[in-house]
């Protein structure tokens, strides 16, 4: 208990300025708050969820549990065994969407897809397969996986499984095939649809042949752990993967040696793994979303748990609110084109790759990555200055996940609907961008933000579960 | 003439810096009336009076309305507008050069500084959220806001109960905590008698006491506001029993004093547990109808502490031709910027006239004139306006006005004030009489006020009661 007579050891101050210069008039300390009205229509909700006896208990648990989660890769399986897709059925990124709101690049995954199981000859073919609901597609999330950008997950295809120790929990995502024309970016080319068919022949039952031999020596890979390391190497885990990449190598690269699989294979997978810096992207995003279904339906708590995009929607979801999403309109990201592509060339944002960010990682880590602060678009204070203001919407800094130029900050991790409304600052998602027509593939790089409108939903949803 | 009205689309900035703001393009060459300020409804009307046309627009608009003047041309406006973006860009939020950007709530500037506790004077809608953030934090808070819902006031002060936490507030206009002046808050000076905490459930009611008190040599070591609704049955006295309980513990103050509107029945018991559980004495103002008014109280305190009541302080132009003679009809006006100074006088008239003679009060601080505006003490222009108003009509006998100093009032009260007495007294023949709350410690300085007051003409009191008596006598001379 403060005396009313003992020393006054400084004021935060939010609101009238005056009423803070009058304070340093007095000699006293004085921390202003920069405070702004919050998103609009949301004062009433903000009041009802702030004053929520269940929330400020229900974020920390919800924060505790997303940090307790420790992500190991126990197993590489195709999707049908481990996922029980069945044939002519297929996955993709963000919240559910039917064929006809589908944009170019899902399309052009799901038609590829469709090709390369052998469904069609022609990727053409399989157009209106999908419009006709001959064939299936449903949200990676309702499934426990995750896929970058399309996102477009078939029966053959072969996936990383992570397993949290504690709990037993699994989640899943594909194996990533490189930069440039590959099928998550909605091209289908020969070229494409050839890797598709090595990577499902060879990498697959290389690496569970691998990760099995692993697992039997000294346990699953630590993927919690190499993301820890890989933060501290100049990876935010969205955009620049290149230490984790590396790092799984080295974990992985002995076991894959000994397989007994033919040399040439071995040669090949390396070379394939070590040149392409986004291998680990694919396991940095299960060992996310493992982390953030940790606090799924704790009601009370305002966390996000999921951002992802199909191409034509944004959706969250957030702990207090079970599965439900909020969806917007995805945004056009903002950043640097390859080759001669333009801003007309890319489509909306796409993949369930924010989920790094939801996270703490991605772009909200962008501190730590200043060798790629130009791929998207910025300079290294701005780096640092979003990382400094994704604080500003966030439950807490991961306490594992540090920030060495920033000072071993933590990430800033577990983003707050209501913070959110309140300030009007937007989750920032590093992101690359695929070509708006259906095969083009990747067109470039950039920063963008969630559709303001879903936070405002999602907070009338939270407010409305008040009691 | 050229008029200009433009609304800036999620602009914002608070109604103290848009007051600034206003002032500054007003002070540009050739411009004739200029307001920037957020579109409440108030706001809104306000513009209308000032005869602008306002398009649609929601209260997180931000309007910037300007008249030139007869020769005003395009350039005019061109210069008017840059003084506006000038004023707006302006002020502490850009004045920082450090890398870091600054907090955005309050439980992010805990996170970031620390600090004993939090000042939340946000619109009152905002204020619940920003206060939550500091009980969360393990703070006390004083929410200066007004406008806050009742059922967020309560919500509030029961997590703070739980937590064993203070709230000050909601609208609580002034404390007085370690020694520092919050809100409107007058500069006491500690002396070598008796100390003497008070719990206020009105904020210019608290710095009449602390002025009074502070006049006859006694130190008011601490004063902890509760908000006016804190004694009300909804509320319980959440605060009140906290602030008590604080002072109690508090081994330098040797006496208390809680002011307050009467009880609740129920809330009442409650409190006379919580008092005779104190082993400080304390000592109750409870203002209403029938009950002593704060100068009665500070006299009585001043008595139980033994020490003499002085000569309540009076300022009053030597030559008499400066002072108006009492009108032969008509009517008190009383226009207030503390309410509890308004409700005070009001009463004392009523108990001496009867109710429905015919005497009104406006009190310029209550919720309806501060509405997206700054409250009367930072921002007069709409009690101005009504002095002026009030001063032109036949029906006026004599005016009684309110003028509170101290920290957060504005730097020089008299000097738009001292013009509008002097027009009452000597243009239209109306007496003005004016309690003026403050201490010559007050950046404002209690002596500089009254006297510049009492140059206009006005007859310049120290105690409300004794400005709302004479002018009574006034009107009972007349």
């Amino acid at each position: 208990m403060t005396l009313p007579t003992s020393p006054l050891d400084g004021v935060v101050t939010v609101g009238a300025d005056l009423l803070a210069t009058a304070l340093e008039s007095q000699g006293t300390d004085v921390h202003r708050v920069d405070w702004r009205p919050p998103m609009e229509g949301t004062e009433e909700h903000l009041a009802t969820v702030a004053l929520d006896p269940r929330r400020a208990d229900a974020n920390r648990r919800a924060v505790e549990a997303v940090l307790a989660v420790q992500a190991g890769l126990v197993d590489v399986a195709p999707a049908s065994e481990v996922l029980g897709l069945a044939q002519g059925e297929f996955l993709h990124a963000g919240p559910p969407i039917g064929w006809d709101r589908a944009s170019g690049p899902l399309r052009g995954a799901l038609m590829g897809a469709a090709a390369f199981e052998g469904l069609v000859d022609d990727p053409e073919q399989a157009a209106h397969m999908f419009a006709a609901g001959d064939l299936t597609f449903e949200p990676c999330h309702h499934h426990g996986a995750v896929g970058p950008m399309a996102g477009v997950v078939s029966p053959s295809m072969w996936m990383f499984v992570l397993e949290d120790a504690d709990s037993g929990r699994r989640t899943y995502c594909s194996l990533n095939e490189g930069l440039g024309k590959v099928l998550r970016y909605g091209a289908y080319g020969p070229d494409v649809l050839d890797r598709l068919h090595w990577m499902t022949r060879v990498l697959g039952p290389l690496l569970r042949d691998a990760v099995h031999a692993t697992v039997d020596a000294q346990g699953p890979v630590d993927v919690t752990g190499i993301l820890t390391q890989m933060l501290q190497m100049g990876d935010e885990a969205h955009n620049r993967n290149r230490a984790g990449t590396l790092m799984l190598l080295r974990d992985l690269s002995p076991a894959m040696v000994g397989s007994g699989h033919a040399t040439d294979d071995v040669s090949a997978a390396l070379r394939f793994v070590g040149g392409n810096d986004h291998f680990f992207l694919n396991l940095a995003m299960p060992a996310c979303k493992l982390a953030l279904d940790a606090a799924r339906g704790i009601a009370g708590s305002t966390m996000v748990v999921a951002m992802a995009r199909n191409g034509t929607d944004f959706g969250i979801q957030v702990a207090g609110t079970d599965d439900q999403w909020f969806t917007g309109p995805a945004q056009v990201p903002d950043g640097l084109f390859l080759g001669s592509y333009g801003p007309d060339d890319a489509n909306p944002d796409i993949g369930d790759s924010a989920i790094t960010e939801t996270a703490g990682i991605g772009g909200f880590s962008m501190a730590t990555a200043p060798a790629i602060v130009r791929l998207v678009g910025g300079t290294v204070p701005d780096a640092f200055a979003t990382t400094r203001r994704m604080r500003e919407i966030t439950l807490t800094a991961n306490p594992r996940w540090t920030i060495p130029v920033l000072d071993f900050t933590g990430a800033p991790t577990g983003i707050d609907v209501a913070a959110v409304c309140r300030t009007g600052i937007l989750p920032q998602i590093n992101t690359g961008m695929a070509g708006k027509v259906a095969g083009t593939g990747q067109v470039g790089a950039g920063l963008v933000t969630p559709p303001a409108e879903v936070f405002p939903a999602a907070l009338a949803a939270l407010a409305a579960r008040v009691g | 003439v050229v008029v200009h009205v433009e609304v800036r689309r999620g602009a914002y900035a608070d109604s103290v810096a848009l007051l600034q703001v206003s002032r500054d393009v007003a002070a540009v060459d050739g411009v004739e009336s200029a307001q920037v300020a957020m579109a409440t409804p108030l706001n809104v009307e306000v513009l209308a009076g000032m005869g602008f046309e306002v398009p649609a627009c929601s209260p997180n608009d931000m309007v910037v309305a300007i008249r030139l003047g007869g020769e005003g041309d395009r350039a005019g406006l061109d210069a008017a507008l840059a003084a506006v973006d000038a004023a707006l860009r302006g002020g502490p939020r850009s004045t920082g050069a450090t890398v870091e950007e600054p907090p955005r709530t309050t439980a992010s500037a805990f996170r970031r500084a620390g600090g004993a506790l939090a000042l939340v004077s946000t619109p009152g809608a905002s204020a619940v959220v920003e206060a939550v953030d500091a009980l969360e934090a393990g703070h006390d808070v004083m929410v200066f806001s007004d406008n806050v819902p009742l059922a967020h006031e309560v919500a509030l002060k029961r997590l703070a109960s739980e937590r064993g936490l203070l709230v000050m507030g909601p609208d609580c206009g002034t404390a007085l905590v370690g020694g520092v002046g919050l809100g409107f808050a007058d500069v006491v000076m500690s002396g070598s008698g008796p100390t003497v905490g008070i719990v206020a459930a009105s904020g210019t009611g608290c710095q009449q006491l602390m002025c009074l008190l502070s006049y006859a040599g006694v130190t008011v070591g601490a004063a902890l506001g509760v908000g006016g609704r804190d004694l009300s049955a909804e509320v319980g006295g959440l605060s009140t029993r906290e602030a008590l309980h604080r002072l109690d513990a508090d081994g330098s103050i040797d006496r208390v004093l809680l002011v307050s509107k009467p009880p609740d029945d129920a809330v009442a018991v409650a409190l006379h547990e919580a008092t005779g559980a104190m082993a400080t004495p304390v000592d109750l103002a409870l203002l209403g109808p029938g009950q002593p008014d704060l100068t009665t109280v500070a006299e009585t305190v001043l008595r139980a502490l033994g020490v003499d009541s002085p000569t309540w302080p009076r300022w009053t132009e030597s030559s008499a031709e400066r002072r108006a003679p009492a009108r032969t009809e008509g009517h008190l006006r009383g226009l207030f910027v503390g309410g509890t100074l308004c409700t005070e006088a009001a009463i004392i008239v009523r108990d001496r006239l009867g109710a429905d003679a015919g005497h009104t009060f406006v009190d310029f601080g209550d919720d309806d004139y501060t509405r997206g505006r700054a409250h009367p003490m930072i921002d007069p222009t709409l009690r101005l306006e009504e002095v002026a108003r009030a001063a032109a009509d036949p029906e006026t006998a004599v005016l009684l006005l309110d003028v509170v100093l101290g920290h957060g009032a504005e730097p020089d009260p008299a000097a738009l004030l001292a013009p509008a007495v002097e027009a009452a007294t000597r243009d239209h023949g109306v007496p003005v009489v004016v309690a003026c709350v403050g201490t010559e410690a007050d950046p404002q300085g209690l002596s500089r006020q009254a006297e510049a007051l009492a140059a206009a003409g006005a007859d310049v009191f120290l105690s409300n009661r004794d400005a709302t008596m004479t002018a009574l006598d006034m009107l009972e001379r007349a």
